[in-house]
């Protein structure tokens, strides 16, 4: 009785997790990462330490998303997001680290 | 009461401080340092061999140069440099109109400070504000007539010892330090500095090319390189030192990069023009 509620409670837990990777991302879902993503490169871009792949992963994912394919372009945006938050920190540390570099 | 007014004076002359040692900013010593650093890293180079880079790095490299510079792969940019410097504008004028000495033997003394707009001035901008001034477009900054041009007046300067000042004011001191800061600071996703490639790997190996130590690169520029097939300007160079590093390159007269140029050159002063050189 046990191995049998076991057995039930297994098959609905995979069905359950097998429908959950088929819900895709949907074009909102593409339109929200990839304002955070372009508002994250701007940042960067204004303070002048910009990334050259934190551009090439948004123009991904805009290539993406117009081919309807918003699981990679959500991919795309979440990566370029990384990057350009990634050059801000560099830029952040770089403002008292770079005097230990100075030649005295 | 007049000897105390001449009292008076004569205190506050002894203890008045030139502003650029009330600001800490000391670029001569910066200087120092920076050629001394060098000299020490590589004693068997005489200080003016700095001004040809990676050449004066290896003997068989050297060789190389030397058999360049009889025909030198710039030569057609230098005749088309020469001819431009003398065509006049629409108007008349020429860049003579623009430059001391007709802008012959100059190329030393840039980049500049200009004191009426609190900013550096490079060659090139001079160059393109002298024709922006006169109804002509500007060029490209970065490769064709500008790189033809400036290769030219770096030319007629060749053997000139570079020759930057940094007056003894609070705008120029902060573009050289603004400048010395974006020499040292880490960039672009591969997290390089200038100072990575001129100063901490300067005569090593990156890839097959030799880096170039920091002392004396200004001066050899704007070079002609085997990879572009052509010459190119000092803004093509740092743009493209930028993008190397994945970083985004900023607009070619930034005032960023004209702040690196200025603090740059500066430490270059005392060495020859090289202009323009020829790498690989």
């Amino acid at each position: 009785m046990r191995n049998r509620f076991l057995i039930q409670l297994a098959v609905v837990l995979s069905v359950g997790g097998f429908v959950t990777a088929a819900i895709a991302a949907s074009a909102d879902d593409f339109k929200a990462a990839y304002a955070k993503a372009e508002a994250a490169s701007k940042k960067a871009l204004a303070m002048k330490t910009g990334w050259l792949t934190t551009t090439k992963e948004l123009k991904a994912a805009k290539k993406a998303a117009d081919a309807g394919k918003f699981d990679d372009a959500v991919k795309h945006a979440k990566e370029a997001e990384a990057l350009a938050n990634a050059s801000i920190a560099q830029s952040e540390e770089q403002k008292k680290l770079w005097k230990d570099a100075v030649i005295r | 009461m007049l000897r105390k007014c001449f009292i008076a004076v004569a205190i506050v002359a002894g203890t008045a401080q030139p502003l650029l040692a009330a600001s800490g900013v000391n670029p001569e010593a910066d200087r120092k340092a920076f050629v001394k650093y060098f000299t020490e890293k590589f004693p068997k180079l005489k200080l003016k061999d700095f001004v040809n880079g990676p050449y004066s790095m290896d003997e068989d490299l050297y060789k190389q140069w030397v058999a360049k510079e009889e025909f030198p792969p710039y030569e057609f940019t230098l005749e088309k440099g020469k001819k431009m410097l003398a065509t006049p504008f629409k108007n008349g004028k020429t860049y003579a109109d623009c430059f001391e000495n007709k802008g012959v033997g100059i190329r030393q003394n840039y980049p500049k400070f200009d004191p009426k707009r609190g900013k550096v001035i490079t060659l090139e901008v001079a160059v393109n504000e002298c024709r922006e001034a006169n109804g002509e477009k500007p060029y490209n900054y970065k490769k064709g007539e500008m790189a033809a041009i400036t290769a030219y007046m770096a030319y007629t300067s060749r053997g000139k010892p570079m020759s930057i000042k940094i007056p003894d004011d609070p705008r120029a001191l902060a573009a050289y330090k603004k400048g010395e800061e974006f020499f040292y600071t880490r960039r672009g996703q591969f997290n390089f500095a200038c100072s990575s490639c001129h100063v901490q790997m300067a005569g090593m190996h990156l890839r097959t090319e030799v880096l170039a130590p920091a002392l004396g690169l200004m001066n050899a520029l704007p070079v002609y390189r085997s990879k572009w097939g052509a010459v190119g300007t000092t803004s093509r160079r740092l743009t493209s030192c930028n993008s190397q590093v994945r970083a985004t390159p900023l607009k070619p007269n930034d005032e960023l990069y004209r702040d690196v140029e200025y603090f740059l050159s500066y430490m270059g002063n005392g060495l020859p023009i090289s202009g323009p050189g020829a790498r690989p």
